[in-house]
């Protein structure tokens, strides 16, 4: 089947390769860009392991195809440390320990970062429901929650 | 999992998609936003040898009123839709939706057109859709046909649909003063399809009567089923607590279920009475408050 050279923004870098129609946004990410940081989870469309930023929205790289993200951005959690320095939402989980096995905190902070992007002062709820599509099998999610408030004070203070 | 292999097609222009689709035919899937179509040709309960991606063709994803119809496009993402001032001012039955379709990342994706055309009586839109009386615009190489909503599903992932069409617009007529509507899904857990789930569009009169009724059930059939006595049943009349509980006792028995996982055949119907029941006074209550 035909193959398709595609370019995509990852970090804020062109990254460009040849792809095969099929391939799954986060294969390409993991498997192409050596970016291992996005997990896969369910690869059913459920867990949230696997969400990276497409344009700035969190979505869940299982269910989009490499050759969808053609010409656009993409941030993964590698795209959240800047110059060894950790980014809010990630001191936020360090600091709120928003993490046991550690298995959902790329997704879980790909679209913690997203929600405060959006919203800088969430509430409680709005954080449940924008975690919503994430799950998490260890926390029980009240320190994820406190990750992303711990994150919000973190960002509001230093703007 | 790893869909079969197809072949992908990102056209810029709609002209450019039908002639695919026209090419390609039953060997071509539109692409919108991937959320149920990639699912399933990852599980390979589906297979296409072409995917024509529309996500790249532009003016398929608005939201705007036009001469007595709010006019949504095709393409636009659940998102958009939850996020809409519009619609979560004169159309609350489809805020109420789009807020309970999947889960947040998925509906920054998935399309109200999509949700549709899917075909699926377990997805959101149908219901809520039919409740509104809304039409659907298919596009395809002889130009543009209207579909009532009535007509567009013929059972289980069957649409009238042809392969060569696109669904690029829906069309819901504009409610009149005194309008007020409701969604009301019961869900295991967030992403879930509903277990039962009930769409809810009414509009009072001056005297506070009911004069127009619209109700219909998600996941209660092969295709999102229409409560006809019901929503006869309370046309005309004050919408009184008898009247609303009989009006919900009728559509609970025009469900049709099957049983699952979700639950028994007769727990569905019992759901879709007292979800019929809540939607239709959160419909009164936003009708009155109008």
């Amino acid at each position: 089947m035909a193959k398709h050279k595609i370019r995509v923004k990852v970090q804020g870098t062109e990254r460009e390769a040849e792809v095969e129609s099929r391939l799954l946004l986060v294969h390409f990410l993991r498997e192409v860009l050596g970016l291992t940081g996005t997990h896969i989870g369910c690869d059913t469309t459920h867990c949230g392991a696997c969400t990276v930023l497409l344009d700035g929205q969190p979505v869940k790289s299982c269910t989009v195809l490499a050759v969808q993200a053609d010409g656009r951005e993409v941030m993964t959690v590698e795209g959240l440390e800047k110059d060894g320095k950790l980014h809010p939402i990630q001191e936020g989980f360090w600091q709120e320990h928003g993490l046991q096995c550690g298995y959902c905190t790329p997704g879980m902070m790909i679209t913690g970062y997203a929600l405060l992007a959006r919203n800088a002062d969430p509430s409680e709820l709005e954080i449940r429901q924008a975690i919503s599509g994430n799950l998490c099998r260890c926390t029980g999610y009240v320190n994820i929650v406190k990750a992303v408030q711990h994150a919000a004070k973190l960002r509001t203070t230093a703007a | 999992m790893i869909p079969a292999a197809f072949d992908y097609h990102a056209p810029a222009t709609l002209e450019e998609a039908l002639a695919l689709l026209a090419a390609h035919r039953d060997d071509a899937k539109v692409l919108a936003g991937g959320q149920s179509l990639l699912p399933l040709l990852k599980l390979r309960l589906g297979a296409a040898g072409h995917l024509v991606d529309i996500g790249r063709i532009p003016g398929l994803d608005s939201i705007k009123e036009e001469a007595g119809w709010l006019k949504i496009g095709g393409r636009t993402r659940e998102s958009e839709l939850e996020r809409s001032a519009l619609i979560r001012d004169k159309y609350p039955l489809l805020a109420d939706t789009a807020a309970v379709i999947a889960d947040p990342l998925v509906r920054n994706l998935a399309t109200v057109g999509g949700n549709l055309a899917h075909g699926d009586p377990a997805n959101d839109h149908p219901a809520a859709m039919t409740a509104l009386r809304a039409e659907v615009v298919a596009t395809g190489p002889r130009g543009a046909r209207t579909i009532p909503i009535d007509e567009l599903f013929r059972g289980l992932f069957t649409t009238a649909l042809d392969a060569e069409e696109i669904l690029t617009e829906i069309l819901v007529p504009a409610p009149p003063p005194g309008s007020g509507g409701a969604y009301e899904k019961l869900e295991r857990k967030v992403g879930d399809f509903a277990t039962a789930a009930a769409a809810v569009q009414v509009t009072l009169g001056a005297g506070g009567e009911v004069v127009s009724a619209g109700i219909a059930l998600t996941n209660a059939g092969p295709a999102p089923v229409r409560a006809v006595e019901a929503e006869r049943y309370l046309t005309g009349k004050q919408p009184v607590a008898a009247v609303i509980a009989e009006t919900a006792r009728l559509a609970g028995a025009a469900a049709r279920p099957s049983a699952d996982r979700r639950g028994t055949i007769e727990y569905k119907r019992e759901m879709s009475r007292v979800l019929t029941a809540r939607a239709l006074r959160r419909a009164i209550q936003r009708a009155k408050e109008q």
